[in-house]
């Protein structure tokens, strides 16, 4: 046998699937930057395409990291993913070996046993039979997972799984179909024929026993082409475009391209590469705490796939990071979220042609027309000449013991310095950039830069890690940004201030914009374990919670923060601390309006530390240094 | 009663009949919780804006719930939406979104540049 109409339905598919690939390919790469572009090519001659081929076959085939947080769910995926590449390759190899001559074309590799089934009387032919069989099963399984998961998703340890579009499930439905199809249908050949292996022999003998099963196989050869074929032909309107799109999304992360603040190329397949795991609506806060289930990064990809109306879903967000973290196939979430809050006022104009196969992104990139500046009223202000300069920060203003906390030590630590918003100054510019107002928060970054300059300062310290990450990030300043833990930890190292030990019990509250946002985790907790003791809370490092009040929602109601912040405080002093230890002014006063326990800034802490009495002195580790405690609680 | 004085001064008229609601109803549709605010000034106090200028949120509440859309669009483009004024409401007022939306509102609405 050659040839049979069956294969006609695959084959369309195959093809299709093929030829869209080459296209879009195309297409994204000329509307990629100029950089990007040199980017990739050097990724492709250079170390970036080993690295990739081995990221995609541990991540995209075995799913590590799915595997490593929750190995039920990473063997669901596991099964299906590597299962079916295994199949494909040991397929087309059987075909290779076995068939009637070498290089078949690929229907001859996935129906390998329709047209050859005889196949497997000899020892050899068996044994590979037998390997064919397990791959299957081993398929199987995880469909069956799959299968569950839909229904009751708490069994693969999920507490909920996402919610498709009916395209989705019509292609959902011809992947689910694909497998049992090919079981049923080389059962009954192999039952017909008297071989196959201990799952399609033993299952086709059995039906043979009662059924004609030669003349059963053929439709069910049928279903599987057609499935396969409907799968492959639906897979570019469907979440399934993940499967090829993360190819080319690891590599060209690995080439070093990253989101940026612009729609592009990157973000595009980054949305593509979404599979709609749903692992991010799981560690959402506003899930679990506010019971809000809509907003959830999976659903946010599947707004701009579809071109849903985006403002809730970009704007009602804690901007936590928390789903960054944990998505398994390492989109950049957070600054996606943040192109669609920037680019929402602008015209968009979108391109569609062949019904959505082929649609392009916001193509019309036009600012915002305001007229004239929104900030001209701000006086041109003093700045005297120091060393060490202080931002406090909006927030530190509303809480004034940090702020007080900060002198003190500031005036403990002998350094010359100077309060730059002494008056209250100006806002750092973030909160408008969370809204996407880049334009209008430039004016104000200009005229913080400007006292900056003045002040020919080395060293800028912050109280507000909101602010730390914007001087960081988006100021163009020639000088050490410190947020206030890391310059408290510079101080004691440097043997500046002398602290005591105290006897307390405490836990640490990481801020999002310091830990997760910033990358600063190390310095609050060395600082904490020099004056007391830190308790683990489960929510530590990377896995740390939000306070629920962050600037970055501009969508929540004041219950709805209440609730998140009172569901924080209760997992952070389970273990009844003295005090909740936290290092943003933000997240202090949050956490304080929900809890009974004190909550203290990492400042309030240190200050405690540099008044207590020296009898705890010999608790301390380590020798004490020249005694600045002394002089310094004096002249405060 | 003209003879004894007693008019209303111009300057003090409020006139509800011209004055638009437009503004203030698509604010209220996003963010009803404006509607919680007794205008008891304690986000004026806490200010970052109001530091410099005599820019005040309450102010603006009042004037956009009466409808006087021209000061409020003046005004409004001063706030630098640090959120002081959330954490200080006693009423828990969005007030961010409220500024916000009443700069979209401006944005969406014919006859208003913004």
């Amino acid at each position: 046998m050659n040839f049979d109409p069956f294969v006609i339905p695959f084959n369309i598919g195959l093809y299709f699937i093929l030829i869209y690939a080459v296209v879009r390919s195309v297409i994204w790469f000329r509307e990629l930057s100029r950089p990007d572009k040199l980017r990739l090519q050097r990724g492709f001659f250079g170390r970036a395409f080993g690295q990739s081929l081995k990221e995609i076959f541990l991540e995209s085939l075995i799913h590590r990291k799915i595997l490593k947080s929750n190995p039920r769910l990473g063997y669901m995926h596991m099964s299906l993913a590597f299962g079916w590449f295994l199949l494909i390759l040991f397929g087309t190899i059987e075909a290779d070996i076995f068939g009637e001559r070498h290089l078949n074309p690929p229907d001859r590799a996935i129906f390998f046993r329709f047209f050859n089934p005889d196949h497997g009387k000899t020892f050899f032919e068996s044994s590979y039979a037998f390997m064919m069989d397990l791959i299957l099963a081993f398929i199987l399984s995880g469909l069956v997972l799959a299968v569950i998961k839909r229904f009751s998703s708490k069994v693969v340890g999920m507490k909920k799984t996402t919610k498709l579009k009916p395209l989705d499930k019509v292609a959902l439905t011809s992947l689910w179909l694909i497998f049992p199809s090919r079981l049923i249908a080389e059962s009954l050949t192999s039952g017909a024929y008297g071989t196959g292996s201990f799952l399609t022999g033993s299952l086709g003998e059995w039906f043979a026993s009662f059924l004609p099963a030669n003349e059963l196989a053929y439709p069910f050869w049928w279903l599987y082409s057609l499935s396969l074929g409907t799968f492959f032909v639906l897979l570019p309107l469907t979440r399934y475009l993940h499967i090829p799109t993360e190819l080319f999304l690891i590599f060209m992360r690995n080439s070093g391209i990253r989101t940026g603040d612009r729609p592009g190329t990157y973000s595009e397949v980054e949305v593509h590469s979404c599979s709609s795991c749903g692992m991010c609506i799981d560690v959402c806060q506003l899930g679990f705490s506010a019971g809000i289930n809509t907003i959830q990064a999976t659903y946010l990809m599947k707004g701009i796939r579809n071109r849903e109306e985006l403002h809730d879903i970009a704007h009602n967000c804690l901007m936590c990071g928390r789903c960054d973290q944990i998505c398994p196939v390492g989109i950049e979430i957070s600054p996606i979220r943040m192109i669609v809050r920037r680019t929402e006022d602008i015209e968009n104009v979108y391109e569609s042609r062949w019904k959505g196969y082929l649609r392009s992104r916001i193509n019309v990139v036009t600012p915002r027309q305001e007229t004239g500046t929104s900030y001209d009223f701000l006086p041109v202000r003093k700045q005297e000449k120091t060393d060490v300069l202080y931002f406090a920060g909006c927030m530190t203003h509303l809480t004034p013991s940090i702020k007080k906390a900060m002198v003190r030590i500031l005036d403990a630590s002998g350094l010359k310095w100077s309060f730059m918003d002494e008056d209250g100054g100006v806002c750092c510019g973030r909160p408008l950039m969370l809204e996407g107002n880049d334009r209008e928060a430039r004016e104000l970054i200009n005229h913080n830069s400007d006292l900056i300059w003045k002040s020919g300062a080395r060293t800028l310290v912050t109280s507000c890690p909101i602010c730390y990450k914007v001087f960081r990030e988006s100021y163009y300043l020639d000088l050490e940004v410190l947020h206030h833990s890391q310059f408290i930890k510079n101080l004691i190292d440097e043997g500046l201030v002398d602290l005591n030990y105290l006897q307390k019990r405490v836990t640490y509250h990481t801020p999002c914009e310091l830990g997760r946002r910033s990358g600063v985790y190390d310095e609050p907790l060395e600082v904490i374990k020099h004056v007391a003791s830190l308790e683990a809370t489960g929510y530590d490092n990377e896995n740390s919670l939000c306070c629920g009040g962050s600037l970055g929602n501009i969508m929540l109601s004041r219950e709805k923060r209440q609730k998140i912040a009172e569901d924080v405080t209760a997992r952070l002093t389970a273990c009844s601390p003295d005090s909740l230890i936290t290092a943003c002014p933000l997240c202090k006063k949050t956490l304080a309006q929900a809890t009974s326990t004190r909550v203290m800034d990492i400042a309030e802490l240190a200050v405690e530390a540099i008044a207590a009495v020296p009898e705890v002195k010999k608790t301390r580790r380590g020798v004490s240094k020249k005694k600045v405690i002394g002089e310094t609680t004096a002249t405060i | 009663m003209d003879k004894f004085g007693f008019t209303l001064s111009k300057a003090r008229v409020i006139d509800y009949e011209a004055n638009d609601r437009t503004i203030v109803d698509y604010i209220i549709e996003r963010e009803p919780s404006l509607k919680l605010c007794i205008e008891c000034g304690c986000c004026t106090a806490t200010c970052t804006t109001g530091n410099f200028t005599d820019f005040s949120l309450r102010e603006i509440h009042i004037l956009l719930k009466r409808g006087e859309n021209e000061q409020v669009r003046q005004k409004i483009k001063k706030c630098m939406l640090c959120g002081k004024c959330i954490l200080v409401c006693p009423r828990g007022v969005n007030t961010r979104n409220v500024v916000s939306l009443a700069r979209q509102a401006f944005r969406n609405t014919e006859g208003y540049e913004f």
